[in-house]
């Protein structure tokens, strides 16, 4: 415990740690100093003297956000002079500020507003003419209003400090001072929006929620993000279901205000006129739409008689899809069909890194681990583009603890810039690249290393034992790509006990069946099977959808309550946000197929409710007995998997390497992702062309 | 380069930073060493860093840039044993309203103000400089440029320098036109290549200045003054001007007098003499009306408070400010109104927009003052000025929005009649409608 | 992008007066011997200070915008600034001014039609003791009156 001092605020005694600035101390406390230029996280600006406040013994009124609290300071914050300061700079701030809160978007949510209300002078003396600037666009996402900015230099700082990415400055002096893009009259970012999240009125705006709705006419629903498997708690705002805008303001979860692209704006695929709202049925080479209970008659009707005579089915999850769905379906299939043909696209080797860390504690890297770590080792991965959440951890930790980055990698990536050592190395390169950094690692006080699918099999364990042989604490990420990658693996939608693979599936002549939930195997490949009958739950007619006899309209992450884990293991909470016509649950979707094939397969796999699924998955499911008050509260539990060999599986291991502006199948039907012009850019910097790109 | 002065010198200045001025090619090495140039440069070779600073601490040398902060004890808070470089830098911005002595300093007697950093360097410990000269005076950066060039051949610059075994290296740096930059610490963020926004302080410059190094900064003027102290000995210096007011300082004298002009003049002159006698009284026979002392950020002085010594302590007492030496002198005729607008007009265009009250403030002022100028002042205009100015006043990031507010609210204070009178006078006044 | 060999011998001598790693610091400097004889602050010129800087372009477009010395467009071949700042002012320097307007037909910080003369009204420039002041490009003149100024712009004109 550092040392305290003992100061008084506003006649009461408090007590707080050295050097803590006051206005963090008064807030501990209870007591408000206003602000609009201070922000916890980025670097201090002392620009807008809203939190001016009286301290005794000093002649001028000080700066509440850069003074260090000091023992016996005596400080008064709602003294006759501090009211009359405060007042007085909301005035100076108003006089250019077009206060035209009835047509902005920020009404009713604004720092400005609520500041002018608490603090403020009721009418201005200001007669004179203002400044006026129009609007500009800066990106499809990304509106500026000038006039209507109050220069606290936040979102230049959560752009350069937070993003890494520097894409906001500042043009022009004095009263004409504005805040421009890096490109003249353009942005070109990552488009994460944190700028406009940040921005404390409605200087910054979203080109998706503008002009929609008002905060106070919106249910705000906190979720997952369903993208990519740092598992954003986003906060989706709800208006007649429709999703209107996402952002995680109040800070919930495991990411703080943080969401890149996809999390802050990815959600319009839930709205695609393309969406599946009818099962359909194929009828010659074209489809119709037929009634549940038909399409559940015919489904249920080939499994009971596949399953009687001995056929073959395969199934294959998913890697969006909930953790209750995961494990119903890989029971469904194992218990009630039969089989062990189960799998899912699997963008990282758990099976090796589960095996080769069994029976181990503290290996597995927490996603608040990233920020507290004294160094950070990324294998093979573009981390800024294809795990933005870790990034952003590391980032902070950067700036927050002087954390020591290093990189290896194919080719340049954003960690580079504040890399302590980047070694580029070939595909197969990576151990070669990781040993070249030894003596460094060896010296740092403890160590995170994430690598990504480059690394699997032998190289992975060989990349463990360097760990192991550093003599330093090392904890592992292995990172995989989508929402509930981690969870699909842990429910076991993997071919253990010698079930076929994925690969194995699509090329067995002789399957009989092929149920897709979720996934989308034929876009890559072809079914080798001419008579199988295929299944598939979706929300889209994709390339694997277009091949069935029967397609479910599924629900998407954003309609439906369950669990994910993500890639650090750590399992949350979804929450329904909407619901859209015709569309049901996976589970739902299984639980009517296993109502349809009669009481016997009800017993077997029970019933299909997300709760009792859950109970079920902590009882049995390895290292999942969590802690139910925590998520339930919107937190996140770990997950201790490592108890217990597990044998190699057959089928491959690869990342599809989405980018910032893509994720599996859903980027494809979000407009918003399409329209930025970085989309889909391609993965070691965008610069770079020949990049790995996208592959969904 | 011509050595023919600006402006006729007067009898009664004390000339010792300017006595080589006018002298035959006086901005050259040669003249310099011919008149006592690098003794004090010697002479501090032989002392040790504690004393060259006792030296100046006993000058009561006080900074001519615009603060008066003692120099002495600036010198001594930079940690001369820091492991880290150590850098000079010297503010040649002179862009304070009235202000024009810097420029002569530099043009007339370089090796003098040259000598006063080298003797600070060693004091430091420091063997890098930085001289910042506003962009205006690009002929003063082409003759320094010069100047430094002769002083590296002939030793007197590089390494070894007159065979002391001191290296120092002095380098011109470019303004661009930022009055702001004059700021010690903008001037170090300008330095560095960025836009001149002020630095928060602490840490303070002598800390973390330059490149996050130690830095010295003190003015043209100020360093100017270092070798005749350190030759002739901090008391001697200091016995030129009135206690804790050491030495003679250049006055620019400009407005309405006969003989306007750069005067070196002891600390504790009278202000009167300095107008009617050295600068030869006002034209016309008009009647004074008022006085800025130091540039157009003091707080302006009415005819009947010109009476008094020119020192720091003097004009604080009386609720302005020495300033930067530029004496500006205004007669009965003078319009208030015009000369505030037009001071203001100033501030609102160097602010450099970093903080809200002074980025705001000196905007919405001059909306005022102009519309006030235009004819369409009402009478709680007056109140309104000065409200606003003391909203400012002592609330800005740096001293600019103070720089802007004091004269204002000293003018509104001190000649509201002024702002009556033009009232009456503009009949359209009481029919604006905003 | 070139420059003239005086100047890209002066901009090595430039970078190598800072600190090691601290080559931002000729940005500003760099603009504006280069605006000389580039006659703007272009795009072209941005990136290639950023280039020799090693900085983003947009942090030498943020230092374009808040010098008032360095300018966008371009100026007149001749840059004539009248002080009208207050020893100027009280002096003439506005009626000054208001006669260079009229002299040239021009107003602030426009450009005459043949791209001869522009006209900026200056703050205090450092000429206070010898005012009204005027700067023609770099060239101080002190003590102007009207006549002189009809003067020093007719006689540029010859020189052109
Ligand atoms: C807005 C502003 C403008 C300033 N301009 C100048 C200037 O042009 N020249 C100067 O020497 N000091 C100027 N100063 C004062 C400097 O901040 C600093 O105090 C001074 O250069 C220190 O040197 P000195 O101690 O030798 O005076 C200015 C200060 C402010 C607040
Ligand atoms: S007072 Fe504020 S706006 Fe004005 S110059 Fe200083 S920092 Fe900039
Ligand atoms: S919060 Fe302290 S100045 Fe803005």
């Amino acid at each position: 415990m550092a040392e305290t001092v003992k100061l008084t605020i506003n006649g009461s005694p408090i007590e707080a740690e050295k050097g803590t600035l006051l206005i963090e101390a008064a807030r501990a406390n209870g007591i408000e100093i206003p602000s609009f230029c201070y922000y916890e996280g980025l670097t201090l600006q002392a620009a807008c003297r809203m939190c001016l406040v009286e301290v005794e013994k000093t002649p001028k009124l000080q700066v509440g956000c850069t003074l260090p609290v000091a023992e016996g300071m005596v400080v008064h914050t709602e003294s006759e002079v501090v009211r009359q300061a405060r007042k007085g700079t909301l005035e100076f701030l108003l006089t250019n500020h077009p206060l035209d809160c009835p047509v902005c978007d920020k009404g009713g949510e604004c720092e400005l507003q609520d500041m002018v209300f608490r603090y403020g002078a009721g009418e201005s003396r200001f007669t004179e003419r203002k400044q006026h600037v129009d609007e500009q666009q800066w990106s499809p996402v990304v509106f500026f209003d000038a006039p209507r900015c109050i220069l606290c230099y936040r979102c230049v700082r959560v752009c350069n400090e937070g993003m890494g990415v520097n894409a906001l400055g500042v043009a022009n002096r004095g009263v004409i001072a504005e805040i421009v893009p890096n490109h003249h009259d353009h942005l070109e970012c990552d488009e994460c929006g944190a700028c406009i999240d940040i921005c404390p009125v409605g200087a910054l705006t979203s080109g998706i929620y503008r002009y929609q709705t008002r905060p106070w006419e919106m249910n705000h629903v906190g979720t997952i993000c369903t993208h990519c498997a740092d598992g954003c708690r986003t906060t989706l705002g709800v208006r007649n279901e429709k999703i209107i805008r996402g952002n995680n303001r109040d800070s919930s979860g495991i990411n703080g205000e943080f969401l890149c692209i996809k999390g802050r704006y990815g959600f319009d695929f839930t709205e695609h006129p393309e969406r599946l709202q009818s099962p359909m049925a194929r009828v010659g080479d074209g489809f119709e739409p037929v009634s549940w209970s038909k399409a559940l008659e015919i489904v249920a009707g080939k499994f009971a008689a596949v399953k009687k005579r001995a056929g073959r089915f395969g199934v294959i999850g998913s890697s969006h899809t909930t953790n209750e769905e995961n494990y119903f379906l890989q029971k469904f299939a194992r218990q009630a069909l039969g089989t062990k043909n189960i799998d899912h696209h699997r963008s990282g080797d758990l099976t090796t890194f589960v095996d080769a860390l069994t029976d181990r504690a503290n290996v597995l890297a927490s996603t608040a681990d990233l920020y507290t770590a004294k160094a950070v080792l990324v294998v093979a991965s573009d981390l800024s583009q294809q795990h933005p959440l870790l990034a952003n951890q590391i980032r902070a930790n950067v700036r927050h603890h002087n954390a020591h980055v290093y990189a290896v990698t194919a080719g340049p990536v954003r960690e580079d810039q504040q890399a302590t050592a980047s070694v580029r190395v070939q595909k197969g390169g990576e151990l070669a690249g990781v040993e070249s950094l030894r003596g460094k690692l060896a010296a740092e006080g403890d160590l995170v290393i994430l690598f990504g699918d480059a690394i699997q099999g032998e190289s992975l364990r060989k990349l463990i034992a360097f760990g192991d042989s550093l003599g330093v604490p090392v904890k592992y990420v292995c990172l995989v790509d989508y929402s509930n990658s981690r969870g699909a693996f842990d429910m076991g939608l993997i071919p253990r006990e010698g079930g076929m693979s994925r690969e194995q599936m699509l090329a067995a002549a002789d399957l009989d069946v092929l149920w897709v939930v979720g996934a989308n195997p034929l876009k890559s490949a072809a079914l080798a099977a001419k008579g199988a009958f295929v299944v598939v739950q979706d929300l889209f007619m994709t390339e694997t959808a277009k091949r069935a006899d029967i397609v479910f309209p599924a629900a998407s992450a954003y309609e439906k309550s369950g669990t994910v884990t993500n890639v650090c293991g750590e399992v949350q909470k979804l929450k329904a946000a909407i619901k859209v016509m015709g569309a049901k649950t996976d589970l739902e979707i299984f639980g009517l197929i296993a109502k349809e094939m009669g009481p016997e397969v009800v017993k077997t796999v029970g019933i299909w409710s997300p709760d009792k699924v859950f109970e079920e998955i902590r009882k049995t499911v390895h290292g999942y007995d969590i802690s139910v008050p925590v998520i339930a509260t919107g937190g996140a539990a770990p997950t201790m998997p490592l108890n217990g060999r597990v044998a190699a599986l057959p089928g491959t291991v690869a990342s599809a390497g989405d980018t910032l502006f893509t994720s599996g199948t859903l980027s494809r039907y979000s407009k918003i992702l399409n329209s930025v012009m970085e989309s889909p850019g391609g993965l070691y910097s965008v610069k770079e062309s020949g990049g790995k790109g996208s592959a969904s | 380069m011509p050595t023919k002065l600006y402006n006729e010198p007067s009898p009664l200045e004390t000339r010792v930073l300017s006595k080589r001025f006018g002298l035959a090619d006086s901005h050259t090495l040669d003249v310099y060493l011919a008149n006592d140039g690098f003794k004090a440069f010697l002479k501090a070779h032989e002392m040790t860093p504690a004393q060259i600073i006792d030296e100046v601490k006993a000058s009561a040398l006080r900074g001519r840039g615009g603060a008066g902060f003692p120099t002495g004890l600036k010198w001594s808070f930079v940690p001369r044993t820091s492991p880290k470089p150590k850098y000079i830098v010297i503010n040649a911005d002179e862009s304070e309203p009235g202000t024009c002595k810097d420029r002569l300093l530099m043009e007339y007697d370089p090796y003098q103000m040259i000598e006063g950093i080298l003797i600070a360097g060693m004091a430091m410990d420091s063997h890098k400089g930085y001289l910042y000269i506003r962009g205006e005076y690009r002929y003063l950066l082409d003759h320094m440029d010069k100047v430094i060039a002769e002083a590296y051949s002939r030793g007197y610059l590089g390494k070894n320098i007159a065979g002391t075994g001191f290296d120092f290296d002095l380098y011109t740096h470019s303004g661009a036109g930022a009055y702001e930059c004059g700021e010690e610490t903008a001037l170090l963020d300008s330095l560095e290549g960025k836009r001149g926004i002020p630095r928060m302080k602490p840490p303070f410059p002598a800390v973390a200045g330059a490149w996050a190094s130690p830095t010295l900064l003190n003015n043209v003027e100020t360093f100017s003054s270092i070798p005749v102290i350190i030759r002739d000995g901090g008391p001697a210096f200091a016995a030129l001007g009135t206690p804790k007011n050491g030495g003679t300082r250049l006055v620019c004298i400009s407005g309405h007098v006969n003989k306007p002009g750069v005067y070196e003049l002891p600390l504790g002159f009278p202000m009167l003499k300095a107008i009617y006698e050295v600068a030869g009284g006002i034209p016309g026979g008009k009647k004074l009306k008022a006085v800025v002392p130091g540039g157009s950020s003091c707080p302006i002085l009415k005819a009947d408070e010109c009476d008094i010594p020119m020192d720091y302590d003097t004009l604080a007492k009386i609720g302005s400010m020495l300033g930067s030496g530029g004496m500006v002198v205004l007669d009965e005729t003078t319009d208030m109104v015009k000369f505030a607008l037009r001071i203001m007009r100033f501030y609102a265009h160097e602010s450099c927009g970093w903080c809200i009250p002074c980025r705001e403030g000196t905007t919405w002022l001059r909306k005022i003052l102009q519309r006030f100028d235009d004819g369409g002042g009402r009478h709680d205009d007056v109140a309104l000025l000065g409200e606003l100015s003391k909203n400012m006043l002592g609330r800005t990031f740096c001293a600019l929005g103070d720089a802007a507010a004091m004269p204002t609210i000293s003018i509104v204070d001190k000649f509201a009649a002024d702002f009556e009178k033009r009232l009456a006078g503009s009949a359209k006044s009481q029919l604006v409608v905003v | 992008m070139n420059f003239s060999p005086q100047l890209e011998q002066r901009f090595a001598k430039m970078l190598e007066s800072y600190p090691e790693g601290r080559k931002r610091s000729a940005v500003v400097p760099m603009l504006i011997y280069a605006q000389d004889e580039t006659g703007a602050i272009t795009e072209e010129l941005i990136a290639e200070v950023a280039k020799r800087c090693e900085v983003a372009p947009l942090q030498v477009d943020e230092v374009v915008g808040y010098y008032s010395m360095l300018h966008r467009k371009p100026l007149g071949k001749y840059h004539v600034q009248v002080c009208t700042n207050i020893s100027c002012m009280l002096v003439g320097g506005t009626e000054l001014y208001e006669h260079a307007k009229k002299k040239l037909g021009i107003g602030h910080k426009q450009v005459t039609s043949d791209g001869q003369f522009s006209l900026e009204e200056v703050e205090c420039m450092g000429a206070c003791s010898w005012a009204p002041a005027v700067e023609i490009n770099y060239d101080f003149h002190h003590h102007v009156t009207p006549e002189r100024l009809d003067q020093l712009i007719e006689a540029v004109r010859k020189r052109s």
